[in-house]
């Protein structure tokens, strides 16, 4: 390793701009920061020796400045912000419609930028691969840029010496030259100590600094947001975060999907509740429920029971079930219960649940043989009936539709109940058979002498809960504060320095901060008030 | 300071190292957990997951862990899905074949009322074990998306194949071939 021995005595690392010690610019490293063709020095890092300008051997090496390179972290954030912006130009593929497949909505919709839009795979823009590659690269930007610069200045802040070598102090923005005899120094001393200023001295050179910790904001902005990201990262981990989606319909009771088979919910009623203007409560919004002219949802809640399984076994094997909790679901007012929270999300109103039928004359609808029920979620295969009758069901189609003059189901949900019915009348052992129908009656074989007809339906609401589990937040939450600390520390507060230095016939006064150059002025004027040192100059000011 | 020299690069290089390699496992991971979340299917080679359902028409359960030492073949359908229905046929013709040769046909069904299922099976003649998944929590716990699906599980208990969609006469005697307990 090169290490630059200054002309001080110091002994600096490789890749060192500006001494530790004294701060004289070392000659052949100035390009480094472009000194070499400014008059003022460039102070950022104070010149500390960044390591990711300095080895570069292997080939970790050429990764690992690669990311530090803030130039580099700056592209990265650039590309990810035009991506977002592009991401929001159609809407994401989780806000089109479920039921439409996205290959042509989007072609459809959009046209061709549209087609463009989903090819590239804007459409699942947030995780996609390469959107979640630039976050995580950013990531390790931030954490390799930080840990290049933040070792290196704490090292040169806590090394540096009140004695500064002479292009130091005559390269720095604010100088001055004072040519007299009579120079209070402890004066000068006093009124930086007044202004909260920590003083130091070595051989009558004298260095006032104040919030060097101002320096170490953009660094705890950065652990926040490292751990902000942990905390996002964690999500993918079933036991931090849950966000699941289940229908449940009245009386049944189904699992919770995201809780590994533990927990169960009976879905007790589904309520919707609408605003009625003759309600005296809601009175008062009569005019809105007028003008509106339909039905305005008060509230939907599902009233519930959680079970919880009491039995460990295999997954599908029957559980055993033991009350858990009975609460209601409500808008914004989740049931909670374990780690878990339901949201009431959807519903959907008036699903059949049972059909209720009656035996008939052909031609005499007035007739009544007998009567029966079917559980349309579980029919029976038989009915019989008091007056001796015996409906068998020979076919079932919960959600039929004619295909090819054939009835199927296409799906299992009873929206669209239909029938194969063959009925048994007293003592005979040919049935009669018949298709019932939403709409439909039909005799199968024509000549049939009885006929069933639907003599009255009953529904149920189903309900449509959110399952959230979230033990992130607390871990997103502190990130965001410690990087709101780190962003306050690093704008409210500036890191201030000034250096007096003494000559033959007079002294020479310099100063430094990374903001607020006015504040400075505004210090250093306070400062030598009184102690016959000329207020320096603005060398930056004086060249534009 | 030669040797304090080098044992300070050392040092860098290993720290460098060491970071990189932390921060690009938890990329990785996020990559792969993203993906993951995606994929419709369990990943073949893996260890097919145990589950136990009621069997229709009996009250006999089964468990797929006590079928170890044969060759599974686990298919997901229900009455509703036209293409489910059409494959029902080959099954049962291969099924006695098979059957010998040490391979079973587990079809778990989807739909939600029994006597539909019931109805099915007498309707086709089926002689297979036909399984009950009421919550549809062996559907979660394999990712099942589209059906029908169908894995084909090797006497080891390993996932060999998977497949989406409807199989033909010929490529299900192939897949039943090759998870055929070797004599």
């Amino acid at each position: 390793m090169n290490e630059i021995t200054c002309e001080c005595g110091h002994v600096n690392p490789e890749g060192t701009v500006l001494c530790e010690s004294c701060g004289k610019p070392v000659e052949e490293n100035q390009h480094i920061d472009g000194n070499d063709q400014k008059e003022l020095l460039n102070m950022r890092y104070d010149g500390s020796a960044r390591r990711s300008q300095t080895y570069n051997r292997t080939a970790v090496d050429k990764v690992w400045n690669f990311f530090s390179s803030v130039k580099v972290g700056v592209w990265l954030i650039f590309i990810t912000l035009i991506a977002s912006a592009i991401g929001t130009i159609f809407p994401q593929e989780v806000f089109i419609p479920g039921n439409v497949d996205p290959a042509t909505h989007y072609r459809d919709q959009y046209g061709i930028p549209g087609q463009i839009y989903y090819q590239l795979g804007f459409h699942d823009l947030f995780s996609s691969w390469w959107y979640m590659l630039l976050i995580a690269m950013i990531g390790i930007s931030i954490v390799i840029a930080s840990i290049d610069r933040f070792f290196p200045l704490y090292k040169t802040l806590k090394k540096q010496k009140p004695k500064r070598h002479e292009l130091f102090m005559k390269k720095q923005r604010i100088y001055g030259q004072t040519v007299a005899e009579n120079i209070d120094a402890d004066r000068f001393k006093e009124n930086l100590k007044k202004r909260r200023f920590k003083v130091y001295e070595q051989d009558g050179h004298i260095l006032a600094e104040k919030n060097r910790f101002a320096r170490w904001g953009p660094y705890v902005n950065h652990i926040g947001l490292i751990i902000f990201l942990l905390g996002a990262l964690l999500r993918f981990i079933p036991a931090f975060y849950v966000d699941e989606f289940i229908w449940v319909r009245e009386g049944e009771t189904a699992l919770i999907a995201g809780t590994e088979g533990e927990f169960y919910i009976e879905n007790k009623a589904f309520t919707l509740e609408t605003y009625n203007m003759d309600d005296p409560e809601d009175a008062k919004f009569k005019e809105a429920i007028e003008k509106q002219g339909g039905p305005i949802p008060k509230t939907f809640r599902t009233d519930a029971v959680v079970y919880e399984r009491t039995n460990s076994g295999v997954p599908g094997a029957e559980p055993e079930l033991d009350v858990f909790k009975e609460g209601a679901a409500t808008m914004n007012n989740p049931l909670k219960f374990d780690d878990y929270a339901l949201y009431q999300a959807s519903y959907q109103l008036n699903e059949f649940k049972e059909m209720t039928f009656k035996i008939h004359d052909k031609d005499d609808e007035d007739t009544n043989y007998g009567e029966f029920t079917v559980d349309l979620s579980n029919p029976q295969s038989t009915y019989e009936l008091d007056g001796g009758y015996r409906v068998e069901v020979a076919n079932y189609f919960p959600d039929y539709e004619m295909e090819d003059g054939q009835p199927v189901s296409v799906s299992k949900y009873p929206k669209n109940p239909a029938f194969v019915f063959n009925l048994y009348p007293p003592g005979e052992n040919d049935p009669e058979t018949s298709f019932l129908g939403i709409g439909a009656n039909i005799d199968a074989g024509g000549d049939n002498q009885y006929k069933l007809g639907l003599a009255g339906f009953d529904v149920r609401d189903v309900t449509g809960l959110t399952v959230k589990k979230d033990h992130t937040l607390g871990i997103i939450s502190l990130g965001g504060a410690i990087f709101m600390i780190g962003v306050i520390q690093g704008m409210y507060w500036n890191h201030r320095r000034i250096w007096l230095q003494p000559r033959k016939d007079g002294v020479w006064l310099a100063g430094h901060t990374n903001k607020n150059w006015y504040a400075l002025r505004m210090d250093i004027e306070k400062a030598i008030a009184d102690t016959n040192i000329e207020a320096p100059k603005d060398q930056y000011e004086m060249k534009s | 300071m030669k040797e304090k020299t080098l044992q300070k690069k050392k040092k860098r290089l290993v720290f460098r190292s060491l970071m990189l390699v932390f921060m690009v496992g938890l990329a990785a991971f996020a990559l792969i957990a993203n993906g993951k979340e995606e994929q419709t299917v369990v990943a073949k080679g893996e260890q097919a997951p145990d589950f136990q359902l009621k069997e229709f028409t009996t009250d006999k359960t089964i468990q797929l862990s006590d079928l170890k030492g044969k060759g599974i073949m686990l298919n997901f359908w229900a009455t509703y899905c036209g293409p489910c229905k059409d494959e029902m046929p080959y099954m049962e013709k291969l099924y006695p074949k098979y059957k010998e040769k040490g391979v079973e046909i587990l079809a778990v069904n989807l739909d939600s009322t029994e006597l539909v299922v019931e109805n099915f099976i007498h309707e086709y003649d089926l002689s297979f074990p036909i399984l009950q998944d009421k919550n549809g929590e062996v559907m979660d716990l394999y990712n099942i998306g589209p059906i029908p699906s169908t894995l084909f599980i090797n006497p080891e208990g390993d996932i060999e194949e998977q497949v989406i969609g409807p199989l033909t006469l010929d490529k299900l005697e192939g897949h039943l071939q090759s998870i055929s307990p070797e004599e």
